[in-house]
């Protein structure tokens, strides 16, 4: 059974979020996307296998070397679902809250 | 964990619904939307008309990371302090339609209240483009970060 993950969670990630962009203009090897980064090749690959089993990057082997290039498919599935917009919401009305409790005179 | 902000947007319907429960008495979660001074704090917009009563109007403007400003403008139809506002909401130079508000404030307690909003769009698509929205301005914030890497 192919383990599930949380798109969501994939893309909240910011390194991620760059690698989305990254392959998103050509499909790169792993090699090609670590170099981007400060962090270790393990780091990336781990970033790269998460984005992967969530299906938001495909492989494609060219001789010996394995590309990684977005699926526009599943990309725009996530822009369908609602959780950015819920968050957008949450994050703004978190702010209201903590603005309204620090007021000196309440009401 | 319960979500404290719950959107609700049917397939096939050209509304969604938004709620979320403060922990604010009424008055103060109806004041952070009558003055303006709090309204440009948690919108996190400059407040250049805000009219709150009958007949009165409202126009924001924002100003993204690139410098652009974007005027948000609407008109109030219904305003009954602590209750409820109903008011139109158009973005300013877009393909996006006006849509429609209904907030309703309610107490639950005198340390809790709630805000129910009910937002109509002109279509079905016109609301689901809204939706997608906040996704493109986070592939948006990854391009900019690409940016500022690529470049240092």
């Amino acid at each position: 059974m192919k383990l599930r993950r949380d798109v969501f969670q994939a893309i909240a990630d910011p390194t991620r979020r760059v690698i989305i962009s990254m392959v998103a203009v050509q499909a790169m090897t792993p090699g090609a996307i670590a170099e981007e980064f400060d962090f270790s090749r393990q780091t990336i690959s781990k970033h790269i296998q998460i984005l992967t089993e969530c299906e938001l990057l495909k492989q494609e082997q060219t001789g010996r070397e394995i590309y990684y290039h977005l699926n526009p498919e599943k990309l725009k599935e996530i822009a369908n679902f609602i959780e950015p917009y819920r968050k957008m919401w949450d994050e703004r009305f978190d702010k209201l809250e903590t603005i309204m409790k620090n007021q000196p005179n309440k009401a | 964990m319960e979500q404290k902000t719950k959107v609700v947007a049917e397939e096939g319907k050209q509304e969604i619904r938004i709620s979320r429960v403060f922990e604010l008495p009424l008055e103060s979660l109806f004041k952070a939307y009558v003055n303006p001074e709090i309204v440009e704090h948690w919108m996190g917009t400059k407040v250049i008309k805000l009219e709150s009563k009958k007949h009165g109007s409202y126009h924001f403007e924002t100003t993204d990371p690139q410098g652009n400003k974007h005027g948000f403008n609407g008109t109030i139809h219904e305003f009954e302090p602590n209750q409820k506002i109903t008011r139109t909401f158009e973005m300013e130079n877009t393909t996006f339609p006006v849509q429609l508000e209904f907030l309703e404030f309610q107490e639950i307690n005198e340390n809790n209240s709630k805000l129910e909003m009910l937002i109509v769009f002109k279509s079905i698509s016109d609301r689901d483009n809204l939706l997608k929205l906040p996704f493109a301005f986070g592939l948006n914030r990854a391009h900019n970060k690409l940016e500022e890497l690529l470049s240092s």
